[in-house]
């Protein structure tokens, strides 16, 4: 196992950041950390990189306790914070070289490892770090992540605040960094990332809601979901939301996530309950669930 | 050790590339020991004064021709009643009126006796002070002139001799006080602050999550400031020597040794600081008032300590500036050896032990 971790509980004075959690996370694995802001992501990955305490319970990276073998876990971790954690005074290329000095490497030596990364921000090397765009400071910031060769590589919401296409390519490093064997723990609150995880634990408030596949995930959906859309999103969320068997109700882009809490639930029921309530254009079809509705399902 | 010139290197950049630090850093010392040499200053130096002379007479002429000769003072006027001493007073225009009294030569002739009136604006104690005494000096030397021949039985004419400032100049007393400022607010500010501008960044998260060990980053963190120090005391002493002409009578070699021991205790002051504060702001409050404050008023420099409240006499022993002064004071001006400053040298050197210890116990390699 790269990871484990066993009941691991940590609180700040009034608030549980952390409750009981327990995971593991294979050796090459992509593993990805789903949940809203506070969940406790942060909390945990500062827990594992042993900046923290855990209250309780244990926790070993690389095979070592994050207690008791701290220093050799920060030998062999690369570690992205949430905060865009360079030296904004220093060039793309002097922010690589320290941290490659630091680890005691060189940037040549594992230059095969960040390439792909870096040639993208190699024509901007001698820009200071702070002048980047967001996309390019991720990007910098996981070359120096990535500098040491690291045996586990923690990546707390590395693509919060980017754009779409930056977030894509970003994903796609990562997997190609899976394939040179690097274990990757990554946070998001973006759903539509988890997909693109071997595994995810969905975390909410300190506690994790479950553990799987994304698409074993889906498929746990206890609940056929459908698709609406009216001429009026407003106020069709505000009839579904009236409806007496109605079970869950979110927005969805341009429909809204229903379902119903009967089992024999007929479409056109709703349909002509819609109609009652003044909306035209009605569309329902049956849709499949995203990791999104499983989250919302799980969270209720 | 390649880490760790890795680090300094990257600690260079900072300073080089923040040019308002750097400007501060260098630009302060060189403003503070112009403004302390030039303008703030306790002598005087061609004060405006105003004469009322009632007798016109050939000893008060002479004795004004001697006034007027001297570089302290310069004549600005000359008024004719009682009743203008007030206005040129209020007007602003002197510091000082002369009044001499009716008949000055006679009376001196016939009683031994003559009277002239020195009549300062107190406004400003210290200035009326000092003219008063020069005034007197003028005319106690005027004195002497004139009774050469003469036995007289009875006269104290008091002869005090200034050592080691013997023309007072305080500018002498303003550059070790000024040069303590200056290290002590660059080694422990600066530091302070360049430790926790790392905290609020977020790159002492990735710091401590890689090989580096504390005492890398704080002795990296300290490296250039050491140097940057001593430039700043050179800059001081030659600004002193060249410029004020103050001679350094004891050994430059001692001085740079005693120099560096009070800035490496400042230095770990510094680390102190950024240990307690989390962000760039209370650091430098906490520098300032923490550290400035005391040096300012309680090391001896401006106010003496031997005239404090006892409580605060007691209070000073505790500041490290006290002993660098002393220090620095017997070097500069006694020109004394380190036979008679050992005693201070050990007391700073204690001091300096003890912060490094304790920052590097307060250190802390996790974030809570």
């Amino acid at each position: 196992m790269s990871i484990s971790v066993k009941h691991i509980s940590k609180s700040y004075k009034s608030v549980n950041a952390l409750q009981d959690i327990s995971f593991e996370v294979k050796k090459g694995e992509l593993y990805g950390l789903i949940g809203p802001d506070g969940a406790g992501k942060t909390t945990l990955f500062r827990i594992l990189t042993t900046l923290l305490f855990a209250d309780e319970g244990t926790a070993t990276v690389a095979g070592f306790d994050v207690v008791a073998d701290y220093k050799s876990i920060r030998n062999s971790v690369g570690y992205m914070p949430g905060k865009f954690s360079l030296y904004q005074d220093l060039t793309v290329e002097e922010n690589l070289d320290f941290f490659a000095t630091i680890f005691g490497t060189t940037v040549e030596e594992n230059y095969d490892l960040i390439k792909d990364i870096y040639v993208q921000i190699e024509p901007f090397k001698n820009r200071r770090a702070g002048k980047l765009s967001g996309g390019m400071k991720q990007k910098l910031a996981l070359s120096c992540a990535l500098i040491h060769k690291p045996k586990v590589l923690f990546l707390d919401e590395p693509t919060t605040g980017v754009d779409p296409v930056s977030r894509k390519e970003f994903w796609e490093m990562l997997k190609r960094l899976q394939q040179k064997g690097i274990t990757i723990l990554v946070s998001t609150p973006y759903m539509d990332e988890a997909a693109l995880c071997d595994r995810i634990a969905l975390i909410q408030d300190g506690k994790i809601l479950e553990i799987d596949t994304p698409e074993a995930i889906v498929k746990h959906y206890p609940k056929p979901i459908y698709n609406v859309r009216a001429n009026n999103m407003y106020q069709l969320i505000n009839s579904l939301n009236a409806y007496e068997h109605n079970h869950s109700v979110y927005p969805f882009g341009e429909f809204v996530h229903y379902t119903d809490n009967r089992t024999d639930f007929n479409p056109d029921h709703l349909k002509a309950y819609l109609e009652s309530k003044n909306l035209s254009n009605i569309h329902i079809e049956k849709t499949i669930a995203t990791i999104e509705d499983t989250f919302m399902e799980l969270a209720k | 050790m390649k880490r760790f010139i890795g680090f300094i290197k990257k600690e260079f950049y900072h300073i080089f590339r923040d040019r308002r630090s750097l400007f501060i850093l260098f630009g302060m010392p060189i403003a503070q020991i112009l403004l302390f040499g030039f303008a703030i200053t306790n002598e005087i130096n061609n004060v405006d004064i105003a004469i009322l002379d009632h007798s016109k007479d050939a000893t008060t002429k002479e004795i004004i021709n001697k006034i007027s000769a001297s570089k302290y003072f310069s004549i600005k006027q000359i008024i004719e009643k009682e009743a203008d001493i007030e206005s040129v007073f209020q007007k602003g225009h002197v510091k000082a009126v002369l009044n001499f009294e009716k008949d000055f030569s006679k009376n001196l002739i016939k009683d031994n006796k003559a009277t002239v009136q020195i009549i300062t604006d107190a406004t400003d104690p210290n200035t009326a002070n000092t003219i008063s005494n020069y005034v007197n000096a003028i005319l106690q030397q005027y004195q002497k002139d004139v009774n050469k021949d003469i036995t007289i039985v009875y006269q104290i004419i008091p002869e005090t001799r200034m050592v080691y400032n013997p023309e007072l100049k305080s500018v002498y007393m303003f550059v070790p006080g000024v040069m303590t400022i200056i290290l002590m607010l660059v080694s422990a500010m600066m530091t302070s602050i360049s430790i926790t501008r790392e905290k609020e960044l977020g790159t002492m998260e990735i710091l401590l999550v890689s090989p580096l060990k504390p005492f890398q980053v704080i002795i990296g963190k300290v490296f250039p400031y050491i140097f940057l120090s001593i430039i700043n005391a050179v800059v001081i002493v030659m600004l002193s020597i060249f410029i004020f002409k103050m001679p350094v009578e004891g050994s430059l070699f001692l001085l740079a040794l005693e120099s560096i021991l009070f800035i490496i205790s400042a230095l770990a002051l510094g680390i102190l600081i950024s240990t307690i504060s989390a962000t760039q702001q209370t650091a430098m409050m906490i520098s300032l008032m923490g550290l400035m404050l005391p040096v300012i008023l309680l090391s001896g420099f401006i106010f003496p300590i031997s005239s404090m409240p006892l409580p605060l006499q007691v209070i000073s022993n505790i500041i490290p500036a006290k002993w660098f002064i002393i220090i620095i004071k017997g070097i500069m001006l006694k020109g004394v050896g380190i036979q008679f400053i050992w005693k201070e040298t050990l007391i700073l050197l204690g001091m300096t032990v003890l912060f490094i210890a304790l920052s590097v116990k307060k250190y802390k390699i996790r974030l809570e």
